[in-house]
């Protein structure tokens, strides 16, 4: 018998308070027996629409069922078939606008908590088990995948998977990509990508860092060190600001910045070396997760007041439910339609507030979202000493500027085919950030994953 | 890791490493950069690359004792190992067609004017280098650079050897004494880069500066490193690190350089006497 409770199983949190001032992981995760009673809520459909909404098609009634028998691992081994970031997917998928979206469970009640479930299974294994070991049979075929973010780690794993001799090229000193320098330690422990990323090197993946393909190397001398096909996912790139006065002002900073200092470079941290942003009075404008991230950041930071800064309203937030929940328990404030016109400069360069207007919602524009328009006359100032821009990114251009016959868009992102992820020149797959501008993990890893089956192909594998 | 495989020390505050990176030694052109972190712990810093040899596979930097790093850095010596090295990032200076230049040097700026001048001499461009410094003892690099040019002037600010004043009191020498330079490239102290452009604009003369924010990656993420050109936001670490020097605010670069200097001044600019600056993961 399914059980029949209207509510998911709560998460064990830490308390807001608490949590508002510690790099600590926010969510606690579920224990063994709350996992297998949150499991019994599943009615296991005979047409499970849930899958419909994962972007790399986890069977999820199947592992649901193995979490109910209390297989943990055999839950594991399902998911794991179909993605190769399970720990991470569970924590940070916006699973309320897929999966869960279309679980049957969610038409009267609340939806089957499917991501705790997910995270509790990869939290198990990684806990529990040996080393997978996995029978590989090479299949002499050599593959070069650029960046370590989600996109190439999911391609990465599914080329290694088929037996292809694959070789991750990351710029940086650490692999992970947006998972370590982006998305906070209080999110996604930094322990869990470098276990994923382990779980790959136990595959046979190797990883070479400190390798800044278009500079160290070009996509052409891949090709000629006998790579046969390649995957481009080096992500976002250069943030956007608004083009308002005062961005250069000291204490103005991108999400992107702000939030490699902490994460990447761990600011946080006594022990390392890297000076961080003190601010006391934050403005974060935008309203996406990665606006969340940089606010609730700049809580722990030691930032007395946190403002979020957005042109729309709640109702419009792009930000995953759970994080806009979490921001408000930690004191997040929110300014909701509202938009900077100006960030303001004291007399010696530091930012000391911003000039405002204030917007109303017109007209649903071309993404169907209602259009915000400015209120004239309506100007007004507020105080803060940091200013922190979290309006999206543009794609990195050092490929793009040093790859002939690949194709970019006018956002200088990679032009690359929906359903094949193939660009406009042979052999080379791209996706991710790189492709779309700023976007999910999970649907950065549906890329990968697209890409390593077109990649196979093209090879002429089975 | 990367070994340091050479050491010397260029006065008593700069110091030459020579870094074993084949792939960047491989690559890297003139006015390119690097960014390396010491260890675990340390700051990912930019360095315009000295110099280099592609059979040895060998990157030349040159650093100026500042801050943290810089001095965790100089703890480090020959068989040493950096814990990180990647690049060569940045655009290589543009010098194509460049038949007569004026190259300017300020200080550790010598550094990143050398590896220019070298490339600009070996195209069979005529190169007058006017290097300046404040004083007789930090005197760097002359005799490199002296091989490297037509005419090499020295300047220090105390007049204790070469001639006495700025590099910008010899560049306004000759420019009214009638040299004709297809262009001024100026690396230094970002308040000299303004001086040499405000030496040149009378005589327009374009002028090309090499740009120092603070950065981060270094390879088009953080935007950390931006710069307005003409009014327009730049990022050094992938349009840059060389500017049309009429075009930049100067100033403005000043401001954010010095952002963390406060920071930095307090607390975290010590090396630990016990450990001599080695720590663990």
């Amino acid at each position: 018998m399914p059980n029949m409770s209207p509510t998911k199983v709560a998460m064990p949190e830490q308390d807001p308070k608490a949590r508002a001032k510690n790099f600590d992981e926010v969510a606690c995760g579920y224990t063994a027996e709350m996992a297998q009673e949150e499991a019994a809520r599943c009615l296991n459909c005979k047409k499970p629409v849930c899958i419909e909404g994962c972007p790399v098609l986890v069977h999820i009634p199947d592992f649901i069922q193995k979490v109910v028998e209390g297989e943990f691992e055999q839950a594991y081994e399902i998911i794991a078939s179909t993605n190769s970031l399970p720990a991470v997917c569970g924590r940070v998928c916006p699973q309320e606008t897929q999966c869960e979206s279309k679980c049957i469970r969610g038409l009267r009640s609340e939806p089957v908590a499917i991501g705790r479930l997910e995270r509790f299974v990869a939290d198990w294994h990684i806990e529990h088990s040996e080393k997978r070991s996995i029978e590989i049979v090479p299949n002499g075929h050599k593959v070069a995948i650029v960046g370590s973010g989600p996109a190439g780690l999911t391609c990465a794993g599914d080329l290694a998977m088929a037996g292809c001799d694959v070789t991750v090229f990351e710029a940086f000193h650490e692999c992970g990509g947006v998972l370590v320098y982006g998305i906070p330690e209080f999110r996604l422990p930094k322990a869990i990508v470098k276990r994923e990323v382990e779980g790959l090197e136990d595959l046979g993946v190797k990883f070479r860092k400190d390798v800044v393909i278009g500079r160290t190397m070009t996509i052409d001398e891949l090709f000629e060190d006998g790579y046969e096909t390649i995957f481009v996912g080096s992500g976002a790139g250069l943030p956007m600001f608004m083009g308002i006065e005062g961005e250069t002002l000291l204490g103005v900073f991108s999400a992107n910045e702000y939030l490699t200092r902490i994460n990447l470079m761990k600011a946080f941290r006594e022990d390392y070396d890297t000076p961080a942003p003190r601010s006391r009075c934050v403005a974060v404008i935008g309203g996406g997760n990665v606006a969340m991230d940089a606010a609730r950041s700049a809580l722990r930071m030691g930032a007395e007041k946190v403002m979020i800064v957005y042109r729309r309203s709640m109702e419009e937030l792009p930000a995953r439910a759970e994080e806009v929940q979490h921001a408000i328990e930690e004191g997040v404030e929110f300014n909701l339609l509202r938009n900077p016109v100006k960030i303001l400069s004291d007399e010696n360069g530091y930012v000391c507030g911003m000039e405002c207007i204030k917007m109303e919602l017109g007209e649903p524009d071309a993404s169907g979202r209602r259009r915000p328009v400015p209120i004239e006359g309506s100007e007004f100032t507020m105080e803060c000493d940091a200013v922190i821009m979290a309006l999206g990114t543009r794609a990195n251009p050092i490929i793009g500027q040093t790859t002939e016959g690949l194709d970019l868009n006018k956002w200088n992102c990679i032009v690359a085919d929906e359903e094949s992820a193939a660009t406009t020149r042979e052999g080379v797959y791209a996706g991710g950030d790189a492709v779309t501008g700023a976007a999910t993990v999970i649907l950065a890893m549906g890329a990968g994953k697209q890409a390593a089956k077109s990649m196979l192909e093209f090879m002429g594998v089975e | 890791m990367f070994k340091i495989c050479n050491k010397r020390r260029l006065n008593s505050n700069v110091t030459l490493i020579d870094v074993e990176a084949p792939a960047v030694a491989k690559k890297a052109k003139a006015g390119q950069f690097i960014i390396l972190r010491t260890d675990e712990f340390g700051e990912r810093v930019p360095f315009t690359i000295a110099g280099c040899d592609r059979e040895a596979g060998t990157v030349q930097v040159i650093y100026q004792i500042v801050g943290k790093t810089t001095m965790q850095l100089d703890t480090l010596e020959a068989g040493d190992c950096l814990a990180d090295f990647a690049g060569p990032l940045g655009k290589p200076t543009e010098i194509e067609g460049l038949d007569r230049v004026a190259v300017v040097g300020g200080g550790v700026g010598c550094a990143i004017a050398m590896p220019i001048a070298k490339a600009l001499h070996e195209q069979g461009s005529k190169v007058d280098i006017i290097a300046g410094f404040r004083s007789k003892d930090i005197v760097i690099l002359e005799e490199e650079m002296r091989g490297m040019c037509d005419n090499y002037y020295l300047m220090t600010d105390d007049g204790t050897t070469g001639e006495h004043g700025f590099t910008t009191t010899k560049l306004q020498q000759l420019l009214e004494a009638g040299e004709k330079y297809d262009c001024v490239i100026a690396i230094g102290p970002v308040i000299m880069m303004k001086f040499v452009v405000a030496t040149a604009k009378p005589f327009d003369v374009p002028t090309m500066v090499s740009l120092n924010p603070i950065m981060i990656d270094g390879t088009g993420m953080c935007g950390c490193c931006r710069v307005s050109i003409n009014g327009e936001m730049k990022f050094a670490c992938v349009d840059g690190p060389d500017f049309d020097g009429y075009s930049v605010d100067f100033d403005e670069l000043i401001r954010r350089n010095g952002y963390y200097k406060e920071q930095e001044a307090h607390g975290k600019e010590h090396i630990c006497n016990l450990t001599g600056g080695v720590r663990h993961a």
